[in-house]
C-alpha cells in the first residue's frame, strides 16, 4: 500500500473524561475515525457532543480535569521527524502514549498538526503584535534566525490575502477587522506548513460574507499544500461546502459517518435524518415552522442508558436501544452507522 | 505616548494645589495649636506663662491671623522653596526632613523589593498549582498576612529576637554606629538592621499581592490565547510567563505608584515601635505636638508623591500595555 493511502491520522476508541467532583464526564467515549493525506473530515455536532474534546485530545491539549483514558491516536509524522519514529515499525506515533507537555509532543503541536480556534480575537494576545505572535510559532520550530523569521511571516499573511503585509507585522489583533483576524490566524497556524490542519468552528465568529471567504482561503490553501484539515462545525451549511468526509457525533460517540454526499442524501442514522431536516430549505413553504429535534441533549452527568440518543428518537424501539450500546459499523460500501435499525452489533459490558 | 504624558504632567500643578488645601486643612482640624499644647507641655513641668507671652508668642509664629492668610503665607513660601521652621525642633523642616530621608527610601525601596520578588513567584506558582499543597499552604500563609497587623508581627519578632538570639533589632544601627560619620562599616551594619524592618513592613503587602496576583493569573490562564500558545508546541512555563503572567501583572502596575508614598512614610506605627529614624514617626511626633509647619510639609509631600506616583504608573501602563496607549492617541 503506498503511502498516500494509508491515513495521517488514525484515531481508535478514543475515551477523553472529565473527573469532576459531581461526577465523571464521558465527553468523548470511544470515538474511531481516520484522516487521509489531502482529505478534509468534518465533525457535525450539536453544541457539548464533544468534537472540540476529540480534536484536543489529539492534540494533547484536553483541560484539567480531563484526560484521555483509553484509545490510541495514531499520527503520521514527517519523515524528517525522526527522533519521533524510534521503534516505530509502520511510521506512526501514539500520540496518546506521549507526554501531553514532552518535547516530542511539542514538536508535532504546531509544527505538523496546527490548531485554528474559534475566536481569533480571544486567540491572539492582546498585548503582543500579531508579527511577534506568528515569529513565535516559526522560531519554535524552524532552525531560523529572527531575520528569516520575519521574512517568514511576512509572507505567510501575504499568501492568506492580508494587505500591506510588513505593516500588519506591526498591528495588534484588535486592530484588525475579524475575517482579517481569522486570516491571520490561518497564517499563524499554516506559519510551518503543517500536514493536519485542526479548524475548530473557525467561521462561527464572523459574519456570512466573510465566512465565506475564509472558507475558500482555506480550501485553496488546503489544495496547495495538500493538507489534511479536520473541520468542526455545527452547520452543516459549511460542512456541505468544505468536507469531503462526514463524522456525525452526539454525547460523545458518532453515530454516522460517510462521504458527504451519501450524507446529505441518504443519511441512514435518525439522528442524522433530524439534522438534516431542521436545516431551512427555499424550497419549503414560508411561515411554516422549522422542524427541530424533539426534547434536548441530556445532562452530562444523566446519560441515558443504551444508544445516547434514544430518548430523542423517532424509531427507538422499547427493551433493545434502552438496554444496549449499539457500535459503529459499516452498513454499505460507503457509510457506518451505530443504530439498531441497520445492525445488532452491541457493546459487549 | 508623549501627549498622553503632556497631558497627565499639566494636570499636576492643579491637583498640587487642591492637595495644598487638602494638607493645611487637615493639620489645622484638631482644636487648638502648637502653642496651646505647648502650654500644656510647660504646665506639666509645673511652669507657666502669662497672657501676654502668650499671645507674643502666637504673634511671632503668625497664629493669630486669619486662616487663609496662614494659608496663603505658608504655600508663598513653599513655592520659594521654603518650607518652614518646626515649632517644636526649632530647626529648617527641610534640613529635619532631609536628614531622615536616606533612610526612609532606603528601607522603602527595600520593602517594595522584598513584596515583588516574592509575592509575585508565589501568585504564580498557586494560580498554576491550584489547589495543591502548596498552594493551600501559601494560601493560609497569606490570610495570616493579610490580618495580621504589621505592629503584632513587629512586637512578636521582637520578642522572639530578644528572647531567643539576645538580639535588639530596633533602630537601624547598632549602638556604636548611631551617631558614627558614614563608613563602610557603617554601611554594612545598616544593611544588617534594614532588613528585618523591611520584611515586617513587607509581609502585609506581599501576602495581599500574591493574593491578587493568583486570582489575575487564574483568570487569565483560562483564556484562549494560552490554549493557543500551547497549541503553537510552546513549553508551558514559557507561554505562562510570556502570555498570562504579563496580562495578569498588567493592573498590577497601576498599584506601584502608591507604593511612593509608602516608601516615604514606611508604616508609621512599625517604625516607631521599632525606634527607625525615618519620616513616620516623625509625622506622628509633630502631628501630636501640633508642630504644624513640620505635620504640613509632610503631608503635602506626601500628596506630591502620591501625584507622582500616579502618573509613573500611568506612564508605565501605557508603556506596557498597547491597548491604553492606542486609546489615548
Amino acid at each position: 500500500m503506498s503511502s498516500e493511502q494509508r491515513p495521517i491520522l488514525s484515531v481508535r476508541d478514543l475515551k477523553t473524561y472529565f473527573f469532576l467532583d459531581e461526577g465523571t464526564v464521558k465527553a468523548v467515549d470511544g470515538v474511531s475515525f481516520d484522516v487521509y493525506p489531502g482529505q478534509v473530515v468534518g465533525i457535525v455536532g450539536e453544541s457539548g457532543c464533544g468534537k472540540s474534546v476529540t480534536v484536543r485530545s489529539v492534540l494533547r491539549i484536553v483541560e484539567k480535569p480531563g484526560r484521555i483514558v483509553a484509545g490510541e491516536i495514531f499520527f503520521r509524522p514527517r519523515k524528517g521527524n525522526g527522533r519521533l519514529l524510534e521503534g516505530s515499525q509502520d511510521g506512526y506515533v501514539d500520540l496518546a502514549r506521549l507526554d501531553a507537555q514532552g518535547r516530542e509532543m511539542r514538536a508535532i503541536r504546531g509544527a505538523e498538526i496546527a490548531l485554528i480556534p474559534q475566536e481569533p480575537m480571544a486567540a491572539f494576545s492582546p498585548v503582543h503584535t500579531i508579527g511577534d505572535q506568528i515569529m513565535e510559532t516559526i522560531l519554535l520550530h524552524q532552525a531560523v534566525n529572527e531575520e528569516e523569521a520575519r521574512r517568514l511571516g511576512i509572507e505567510r499573511l501575504r499568501e492568506v490575502g492580508i494587505p500591506n503585509p510588513e505593516q500588519r507585522m506591526e498591528a495588534y489583533s484588535w486592530e484588525l477587522s475579524g475575517g482579517l483576524r481569522q486570516r491571520a490566524m490561518i497564517a499563524m497556524a499554516l506559519s510551518c506548513h503543517p500536514t493536519l490542519l485542526i479548524a475548530d468552528e473557525p467561521t462561527t465568529a464572523i459574519d456570512v460574507t466573510t465566512q465565506a471567504q475564509v472558507l475558500n482561503l482555506l480550501r485553496s490553501l488546503q489544495q496547495q499544500h495538500n493538507m489534511s484539515i479536520i473541520f468542526i462545525t455545527h452547520d452543516l451549511g459549511v460542512i456541505a461546502q468544505i468536507a469531503e468526509y462526514v463524522l456525525v457525533m452526539y454525547l460523545g460517540r458518532l453515530m454516522e459517518t460517510g462521504p458527504v454526499v451519501d450524507i446529505f442524501h441518504h443519511p441512514l442514522h435518525p439522528y442524522t435524518r433530524a439534522l438534516l431536516k431542521s436545516i431551512p430549505s427555499v424550497y419549503t413553504r414560508s411561515r411554516t415552522f422549522l422542524p427541530t429535534i424533539e426534547g434536548s441533549i441530556p445532562h452530562p452527568f444523566n446519560r441515558p442508558p443504551g444508544c445516547p440518543f434514544h430518548p430523542r428518537c423517532s424509531q427507538f424501539t422499547a427493551g433493545i436501544c434502552d438496554q444496549k450500546t449499539p457500535l459503529l459499523q459499516p452498513v454499505n460500501e460507503q457509510q457506518s452507522v451505530s443504530c439498531f435499525l441497520y445492525h445488532r452489533r452491541a457493546e459487549e459490558d | 505616548m508623549t501627549q498622553y504624558i503632556i497631558k497627565r504632567l499639566l494636570l499636576l500643578p492643579l491637583l498640587l494645589f487642591i492637595f495644598s488645601i487638602f494638607a493645611f486643612f487637615v493639620i489645622q482640624a484638631p482644636p487648638g495649636d502648637f502653642v496651646t499644647s505647648y502650654i500644656a507641655e510647660l504646665a506639666a513641668s509645673g511652669s507657666s506663662m502669662d497672657q501676654a507671652q502668650i499671645d507674643a508668642l502666637r504673634a511671632m509664629y503668625g497664629l493669630d491671623r486669619p486662616m487663609y492668610i496662614q494659608y496663603l503665607k505658608w504655600v508663598g513660601r513653599i513655592i520659594r522653596g521654603d518650607l518652614g521652621v518646626s515649632l517644636d525642633w526649632q530647626r529648617p523642616n527641610l534640613e529635619l526632613i532631609s536628614e531622615r530621608l536616606m533612610l526612609t527610601v532606603a528601607l522603602g525601596l527595600l520593602t517594595f523589593c522584598f513584596t515583588w520578588a516574592v509575592a509575585i513567584p508565589i501568585g504564580i506558582y498557586s494560580a498554576t498549582h491550584q489547589y495543591s499543597f502548596f498552594d493551600y499552604f501559601f494560601t493560609v500563609f497569606n490570610y495570616f498576612g493579610v490580618a495580621t497587623p504589621t505592629f503584632m508581627t513587629a512586637l512578636v519578632l521582637m520578642w522572639l529576637a530578644f528572647q531567643y538570639f539576645g538580639v535588639s533589632v530596633t533602630g537601624l544601627f547598632s549602638p556604636q554606629y548611631v551617631d558614627a560619620p558614614w563608613t563602610w562599616g557603617r554601611v554594612v551594619d545598616l544593611l544588617r538592621h534594614l532588613w528585618l524592618p523591611a520584611v515586617i513592613l513587607g509581609l502585609d503587602g506581599t501576602a495581599r499581592l500574591a493574593r491578587i496576583m493568583r486570582a489575575n493569573l487564574l483568570d487569565e490562564l483560562n483564556k484562549p490565547y494560552v490554549e493557543m500558545a500551547r497549541a503553537k508546541g510552546m513549553s508551558e512555563w514559557k507561554l505562562v510567563l510570556k502570555y498570562p503572567v504579563r496580562l495578569a501583572i498588567n493592573p498590577l502596575i497601576s498599584t506601584i505608584g502608591w507604593y511612593l508614598p509608602l516608601i516615604f512614610s514606611g508604616s508609621v506605627i512599625v517604625a516607631t515601635v521599632l525606634n527607625l529614624p525615618t519620616i513616620g514617626p516623625m509625622l506622628l511626633r509633630a502631628l501630636t505636638n501640633q508642630d504644624m509647619f513640620l505635620a504640613g510639609a509632610i503631608v503635602l509631600i506626601y500628596c506630591g508623591l502620591a501625584v507622582i506616583g500616579t502618573l509613573i504608573s500611568d506612564i508605565l501602563l501605557a508603556w506596557l500595555d498597547p491597548r491604553i496607549r492606542m486609546e489615548e492617541s
